[in-house]
């Protein structure tokens, strides 16, 4: 039996606001205990939820990232459950008219080829406060610091069809949220949630099997994980001629499998309605156009832009925009310089990235400033600097110089372009090794390396290759 | 439509209400008998009728996004029954 | 001085003929002597009252004042109070101080005003008699094996019994006019939104209104004025303009259209009523209004439609109530699930549990769309009536209820019997329009009450009806006896 994965995904985002989304506590990680609750938060007899206007626009900032419908009328809605980390007994969120309906985003997966995803909807909520379990003798400890905290919960039509897929599209959204500026994407903060809703079928089946949903994967590898050790119980329980319970289960790290969650959810009724505290949310064209202009340049645009106008290849523009601040760094460096962008590439790409990997530095610790990196490649592009030598300053840049042409003249390392200076040194190499020359000049063209090698000795490195390898090929023919 | 004790106690627990058993028989009574009151409402025609969950018709006010709420944890769990290190105590979970 | 309206009081404040302090002591000593009766009020702050009061004093001879400073109110105990406890009539609120004040305590007590205490209530609002508190129910003072009304009978029965100035009431289906109505009293609803509903505590968030309950409706205009307005706090309050309501008090009534509903004039209206409400309306024609015969089609459904609302509103509204964060937990809970079904159990009286339950099942999956979706649709059709008949007509007017107070444990045990008390009065919930109940007569020697209700934001235009009738009739300002 040839099975499907069918795999939808809830991702939970924590917006970045200053303070919640229903009181005008902080939302800061890391409070001791309670210091961040309001009235409201503790949902203390007369308090009523104000809505915070930032977290709206973040939500349209999202919309249009996407590409999704944003509702010009959404109605939040009370989600009535018992838990002491729900303080009003009800979680104030979005059922039927959320803040943001249906889009599609293509990702790339990581062979290359592209897999569309279905958004159904994104809406906004609070979140509920934490529990302490093993603190208090025979009791429970709740921090309600948490509590109120706005969420956006973005939702994909179950469009997966595999782990892989399904931790693209994830990371894709992790980008996606921290670079245009809604998320901090911290997931071992729990900023950055994800759900994975998993059931399996027959291939070629149309109708969708029972599904489970997946909770507490907190990294992408456990993610993948989770979902990939959900398909296989399914598969063999279905093999097994058995059903699949609908469920909520939890992934566990440690053991590396997902079991049952049965205390908290048993088919909740959450008797949904209209939270009567809270009129209609309408939003008009004025303040989506708003929230518009505070857009960052969306990757997929700038990238395509970076292969277009200035003929970097798609993989390294890819490298380039997978990181907003490294395609920042990126343009910094060729502010104001004339040279092909593709030279600046293979810097940033090649030394640059090779240096932070080697020496676990971060691109926001980077010794280099952009304009002195630009400056650099500069050099090496008009001749001053030969490519090699170029990496010798760049090494006295990352330990802290800041003067590039300082360093050029400080330690002569200006490149020999000079004619008549490259002739002489050749003249004197040729004549030093004749039987090399012989030896070239009888077929073995190989050893035009041994001269070119020789000459750059002789010019401490400093001989321009191009030049020289021109003037020797000259001279060697005879 | 009448409320069988069952029923009602399926409702109670949803509300976290405790009801005592022998409340159970007397006080489903009393709710059929509001039911029935209410049941009246399915003969109304409401076809083309929009449900009013609001009576202004105002649209949502939105608040700038500034911290003006800090820490007031002692004034604010002064009436809590069970309080330790800052947390509110409830009887051990088991998750 | 007690028998004096509160703008009276205010003037003979303003004259220098009484002080605040007097006036506050005054009325100590009359709920030490009436209350234990009434039980009326919960509890009584005689040395904030006295503070106050002094301040009061202070102010009015630096020359700081406004038309109610140094007037004394009792807060119904739905609006939360720092200093004393707010326990909304509930064993599990009996000790709950609440850590802020309510926005229409702190609008009033910045216009000077002294609070006396706090008023008893039905539980959580929940109620048309007062029979429903944790605390013992409350005598109206007219007959006092009778009922005062609900939810705000402390209120009323304390405002007719002369025990403060004037009280603060909540009206979710009839909860300040109906008890005005039993009491004799005048008492206002305000359109839905014009007043805060920060700190007070909710029962159905859309159809809860907090307003003003005093002797008359200049009295009740100037506590409107000083309660109204937008509330950065509520997302319900509304930006409208509040006008200024003393201003049109005194504006004649010719011209002014009465709609008068056939739904409220049926064959089983108590004879009695009728006629004394017919005779106030033929007073109104006389100072100038027409009358006209209109119909509001819906009106049977309503009592049906907001027994569905109300309680689903406040199933979730009261779920807050769970002995962790504050409030009453029951002894040695065993495990959550104990905590919080004891603690509700043991805390909420019989009519709020009922109440709860009716909620609970109208939101639940399957009748949902039967009941609360039917409920809000049929919420709509009112609105549309109200709507409609105002193309036509300035005010409606009918009895504000269908009878006059009855006995204590008369109706108690019968819920159906006792909700049809908010026959007249839950449209004007339902459909967000102010409504006012004014005292126009007596029935076996208790108050018949008098309902007007208006469009949207139109409050003044009730409370110079209201003015104008109490200019040419006297039942406002009746005293029941042993009161004097």
């Amino acid at each position: 039996m040839a099975w499907e994965t069918v795999i939808g995904l809830e991702i939970h985002a924590q917006l970045k606001t200053r303070s919640k989304i229903f009181s005008a506590a902080s939302t800061a990680f890391g409070a001791e205990p309670n210091t961040q609750a309001s009235a409201v938060d503790l949902g203390l007899p007369g308090v009523l939820p104000v809505v915070n206007k930032d977290v709206v626009r973040m939500a349209v900032k999202f919309a249009l990232a996407i590409g999704a419908q944003i509702a010009k009328r959404s109605v939040f809605a009370r989600k009535n459950y018992f838990y002491p980390d729900l303080p009003k007994g009800y979680q104030i969120s979005q059922m039927d008219f959320p803040i943001v309906g249906e889009g599609a985003i293509t990702i790339t997966l990581p062979d290359g080829t592209e897999k569309r995803v279905g958004l159904t909807r994104a809406h906004l909520e609070e979140d509920a406060g934490k529990s302490v379990h093993d603190v208090f003798e025979g009791a429970t400890g709740i921090d309600l610091n948490r509590a109120g905290t706005p969420l956006l919960e973005i939702v994909t039509e179950p469009d997966m069809r595999s782990a892989t897929e399904a931790v693209a599209y994830a990371r894709y959204i992790h980008s996606l949220v921290q670079y245009i500026d809604i998320c901090d994407g911290n997931m071992q903060e729990g900023s950055f949630r994800c759900d994975a809703n998993v059931s399996v079928r027959p291939v070629g089946s149309e109708t969708l099997g029972t599904r489970t949903e997946v909770k507490n994967v907190n990294s992408f590898r456990f993610l993948e994980r989770a979902i990939d050790f959900e398909v296989e119980r399914q598969i063999d329980i279905l093999e097994d001629g058995g059903s699949i319970v609908q469920e909520t289960r939890l992934y566990d790290a440690d053991k590396d499998e997902t079991r049952s969650m049965r205390s908290k959810e048993e088919a909740n009724d959450y008797r949904y309605f209209p939270d009567p505290d809270l009129p209609p949310l309408v939003i008009d064209d004025a303040f989506v156009e708003a929230v518009a202009k505070t857009m960052p340049e969306l990757p997929a645009i700038r990238r395509q832009r970076f292969i277009d106008e200035m003929g970097i290849s798609p993989v390294d523009a890819q490298a380039l925009c997978a990181d907003k601040q490294t395609a920042n760094y990126f343009e910094a460096v060729l502010e104001g310089q004339s040279y092909a962008p593709k030279l600046a590439a293979n810097w940033v790409l090649g030394e640059v990235f090779g240096r932070m990997n080697k020496e676990d530095v971060a691109l926001a610790d980077l010794p280099i400033a952009a304009a002195d990196l630009g400056l650099l490649i500069k050099r090496v592009d008009d001749g001053t600097l030969s490519g090699k030598l170029g990496k010798q300053v760049f090494d006295v840049l990352w330990s802290g110089d800041t003067d590039v042409d300082a360093i050029i003249d400080a330690r002569g390392l200006k490149q020999i372009s000079d004619s008549g200076a490259i002739e002489a040194m050749v003249d004197e190499v040729i004549a030093a090794n004749p039987s090399q020359l012989a030896e070239y000049r009888a077929g073995k063209e190989k050893l035009l390396s041994f001269f070119v090698g020789a000459v750059m000795k002789a010019s401490k490195g400093k001989a321009n290759p191009a030049q020289l390898n021109k003037m020797l090929q000259e001279k060697l023919k005879g | 439509m009448a409320l069988t004790p069952d029923k009602l106690s399926a409702i109670a627990h949803l509300a976290r209400l405790g009801v005592e058993p022998e409340d159970l028989a007397p006080l489903a009574a009393d709710l059929s008998s509001v039911l029935v009151l209410v049941e009246q409402l399915q003969a109304i025609d409401t076809e083309a009728v929009e449900p009013m969950a609001h009576p202004a018709s105002a649209s949502l006010w939105l608040r700038d996004d500034e911290v003006t709420e800090t820490d007031q944890r002692d004034t604010l769990q002064a009436p809590a029954p069970e309080t330790q290190d800052g947390y509110f105590l409830v009887p051990r979970v088991i998750e | 001085m007690h028998d004096k309206t509160l703008a009276q009081q205010a003037a003979m404040l303003q004259n220098s003929r009484i002080s605040s302090a007097e006036l506050v002591a005054h009325y100590l000593e009359r709920i030490d002597r009436y209350n234990p009766a009434l039980n009326a009020y919960l509890q009584v702050d005689a040395e904030g009252a006295q503070a106050a009061a002094s301040q009061a004093d202070q102010a009015r001879a630096a020359g700081n004042t406004g038309p109610l400073t140094g007037i004394p109110i009792a807060h119904k105990d739905i609006f939360c109070t720092k200093g004393i406890a707010t326990t909304c009539g509930s064993k599990i609120l009996e000790n709950f101080k609440a850590p802020y004040n309510a926005t229409v305590v702190d609008k009033l007590s910045d216009a000077g005003m002294v609070m006396l205490g706090k008023a008893n209530m039905d539980e959580f609002a929940m109620g048309s008699s007062n029979e429903n508190s944790y605390f013992g129910p409350v005598a109206n003072p007219w007959q006092q094996d009778r009922v005062p009304g609900g939810s705000s009978g402390g209120s009323a029965a304390l405002v007719a019994a002369q025990l403060a100035s004037a009280a603060t009431g909540t009206d979710t289906g009839g909860s300040i006019r109906q008890p005005a109505a039993f009491c004799g009293i005048t008492g206002i609803k305000p359109t839905y939104g014009r007043v805060s509903r920060y700190g007070m505590i909710a029962f159905a968030s859309s159809l809860d209104q907090g307003g003003p309950m005093a002797r008359t409706a200049e009295d009740c205009a100037l506590l409107l004025q000083a309660m109204s307005g937008h509330d950065v706090r509520d997302s319900t309050s509304s930006t409208t303009a509040v006008p200024d309501f003393s201003a049109e008090l005194e504006a004649e009534l010719s011209g002014l259209r009465i709609g008068l509903p056939t739904e409220y004039f049926g064959e089983g209206l108590d004879a009695d009523i009728a006629s004394h409400v017919q005779a106030a309306l033929q007073e109104l024609e006389k100072a100038g209004a027409t009358l006209k015969s209109i119909s509001l089609p819906n009106q049977q459904h309503c009592i049906p439609a907001y027994y569905v609302l109300a309680p689903a509103e406040a199933s979730s509204n009261l779920s807050r109530f769970d002995g962790v964060r504050f409030g009453y937990r029951c002894k040695n809970p065993q495990n959550l699930e104990d905590l919080y079904t004891r603690t509700r159990g043991e805390g909420f009286g019989k009519e709020v549990k009922r109440r709860i339950l009716i909620g609970t099942y109208a939101l639940s999956e399957g009748y949902y769309d039967a009941y609360y979706l039917k409920a809000q649709k049929v919420r709509q059709l009112v609105s549309n009536d109200f709507s409609e008949a105002f193309k036509d007509v300035d005010v409606i007017a009918g009895p504000t209820t269908p009878t006059t107070a009855f006995k204590r444990d008369e109706k108690h045990g019968d819920p159906t019997s006792m909700y049809l008390n908010d026959l007249f009065t839950v449209s004007a919930n339902l459909s967000g329009l102010p409504g006012i109940s004014a005292p126009c007569g007596f029935s076996g020697g208790l108050p018949i009450g008098l309902q007007l209700v208006a469009p949207a934001y139109q409050e003044a235009r009730l409370l110079n009806i209201a003015h104008r009738y109490q200019q040419l009739t006297d039942w406002h300002v009746q005293t029941p006896s042993g009161f004097e």
